[in-house]
């Protein structure tokens, strides 16, 4: 990790205003190159308002963000929504932001398996491959920076860790600076070296074994936290449980719950495997 | 039959609807319909204080549309209000300021008709000029950031966090907005300018598999709608703007019917595959 060079992004106490209070306040962080940050946090506790400061869509009405000179963004929104009467097809939008050769364009949708939706019309793919043509669309470009906002969204409980698997594997080409927004600390932690933990303000941060066990965590997160990872299964089931409820608009929350069943094997030796990492 | 005011039409006609198809693909992508409406009815106050101060009516109403787009842009941010009562707000403000402004002056006989229906076969040369003309540094302009402006169609805070500047953008198509008024005012009128954007554009989404295919195809289709609405109102003797408006409206209901006469031959045929 190139932690001795110029922090790609970095935040000083800064903090939003809006409506008569702060969203998030006294927020401070650098990310450096080839380094994955992790914010997470309860809903409303201003992730994505964190995460908009540090690209520069908001400006901080306290305290300073900045970003290093001449760097390249990409950025994949929570919520991206295509009016229908735009025509958009997924090799368009490749390049929306910037030209990409034919060659990065097909690399990156064969990275995240979206070659074969080259010629879709975007409005016609499913929540789970729109999520990794917009993260093709973010990596054709070879960013110094990668913003991804709940990039598992729409995306099923296997997709999710292979979604973060990618992640990793992008990182360690690309040895770009990636900042994650997630609501699931244990998933991501395989990937993650920081993790941030929000709510309003930053509660605690560091490695994503430290934040795991930190009292401010398992206060935040309730007693589905408390026995860490011992809980792990029965964690992930609540979550997805309410997140299932988060994006209910495609009324699959039983689909979710059912596929967590069956994935509770597989869990567990992904679950080994984050030991052993942090072993050696 | 190609009497010199015809010819002079089409030219002028083909220059305002190869200028109004791209821009109506981003009035009908960013469901702007009532923007141009508004622009439109402010074109009036502009044609008002024209006459008051005895200058140009093009440059008179290009100013007038600057000013409600960009204080359509300053009170979207300082007044809680939603976008459309807003536009409400500022068409029927601009609208009502010009006809008291007209009122006042006695003097003048204004054909207001022309100005509301445009006056297409009474182009002069200059008339042409000022549409090609503008019509260029509108189209060139629209060129340079159409990347930009297509980005903060599609998402504007990734096109903000990727170096796009939006804001920018969205500035500088307003004022590519009130350049089409002001130019394609007297040809079409006031009230018709906004079938202009958007008829090409609606009829091209249905062929389109690209946001440049779009744009190219409407331009394409409104000059068909000139052809038409001019060669119409050449045989029945009907207004011109008019004409052209209808021309293009028949060819939108004729792509709706054949679009839905094809499904439903599909689905009989279909029908009769399942059953036998």
């Amino acid at each position: 990790m190139a932690t001795g060079s110029t922090p790609l992004i970095s935040l000083k106490n800064a903090g939003i205003y809006r409506s008569d209070r702060w969203l998030v306040r006294n927020v401070s962080f650098d990310l450096a190159q080839g380094e994955i940050l992790t914010l997470i946090g309860p809903n409303g506790s201003g992730k994505s308002t964190t995460a908009k400061m540090a690209l520069g869509i908001l400006t901080p009405d306290e305290g300073s963000s900045n970003k290093r000179n001449n760097l390249k963004v990409r950025y994949v929104p929570q919520k991206v929504s295509i009016d229908w009467t735009v025509p958009l097809k997924v090799r368009r939008l490749m390049s929306l932001t910037g030209r990409v050769s034919k060659f990065e364009a097909d690399r990156a949708m064969t990275l995240t398996g979206t070659l074969h939706l080259a010629n879709s019309e975007v409005r016609t793919l499913s929540g789970g491959e729109f999520q990794r043509v917009l993260l093709a669309r973010a990596i054709a470009f070879k960013p110094d920076l990668l913003v991804l906002d709940e990039p598992v969204q729409g995306v099923d409980f296997n997709g999710e860790i292979e979604m973060y698997e990618l992640i990793r594997k992008i990182r360690d080409e690309l040895q770009c600076g990636v900042l994650l927004i997630s609501h699931d600390l244990h998933i991501v932690m395989a990937a993650t070296d920081r993790v941030i933990c929000l709510n309003g303000h930053v509660c605690c941060s560091g490695s994503p074994m430290k934040v795991a066990v930190s009292p401010e965590y398992k206060e935040l997160f309730g007693a589905r936290a408390a026995s860490g990872l011992a809980l792990y299964e029965h964690h992930h089931d609540h979550q997805h449980f309410s997140n299932g409820e988060i994006f209910t608009e495609n009324g699959d929350n039983k689909g979710v719950k059912s596929s967590l069943v069956h994935s509770h094997n597989s869990n567990d030796k992904n679950h080994h495997s984050i030991g052993d990492q942090h072993d050696g | 039959m190609m009497d010199d005011f015809f010819s002079r039409a089409i030219i002028a006609g083909v220059g305002v609807a190869l200028v109004a198809g791209p821009l109506g693909c981003y009035i009908v992508w960013r469901r702007l319909a009532y923007f141009g409406d508004t622009l439109s009815h402010a074109a009036l106050l502009g044609i008002a204080l024209a006459l008051l101060f005895q200058v140009n009516i093009t440059l008179s109403v290009f100013l007038v549309s600057v000013f409600v787009s960009l204080s359509l842009l300053t009170l979207q941010r300082r007044v809680t209000l939603s976008t459309d009562a807003l536009l409400g707000l500022l068409a029927h403000s601009a609208l009502a300021f010009g006809m008291v402004a007209l009122s006042f002056m006695s003097w003048v006989r204004v054909d207001l008709m022309g100005f509301l229906f445009g006056d297409i076969l009474a182009v002069t040369p200059f008339d042409i000029a000022i549409i090609w003309g503008g019509g260029l540094v509108v189209l060139i302009i629209l060129m340079i950031f159409w990347r930009s402006l297509f980005a903060a169609t599609v998402n504007l805070e990734l096109a903000e966090a990727e170096g796009m500047k939006p804001e920018q953008a969205n500035v500088v198509f307003m004022l590519l907005m009130a350049a089409v008024i002001a130019i394609s005012m007297k040809i079409v009128g006031v009230l018709l300018i906004t079938s202009m954007l958007i008829f090409p554009a609606a009829i091209a989404r249905r062929f389109a598999s690209g946001p440049e295919q779009m744009a190219l195809l409407s331009a394409l289709i409104g000059v068909v709608a000139v052809f038409g609405g001019l060669f119409g109102s050449l045989q029945w003797d009907t207004p011109a703007g008019p004409s052209i408006v209808v021309a293009a409206s028949t060819f939108f209901i004729i792509t709706v019917l054949t679009a839905t006469f094809c499904k439903v031959i599909k689905s009989i045929r279909f029908n009769k595959g399942n059953n036998y």
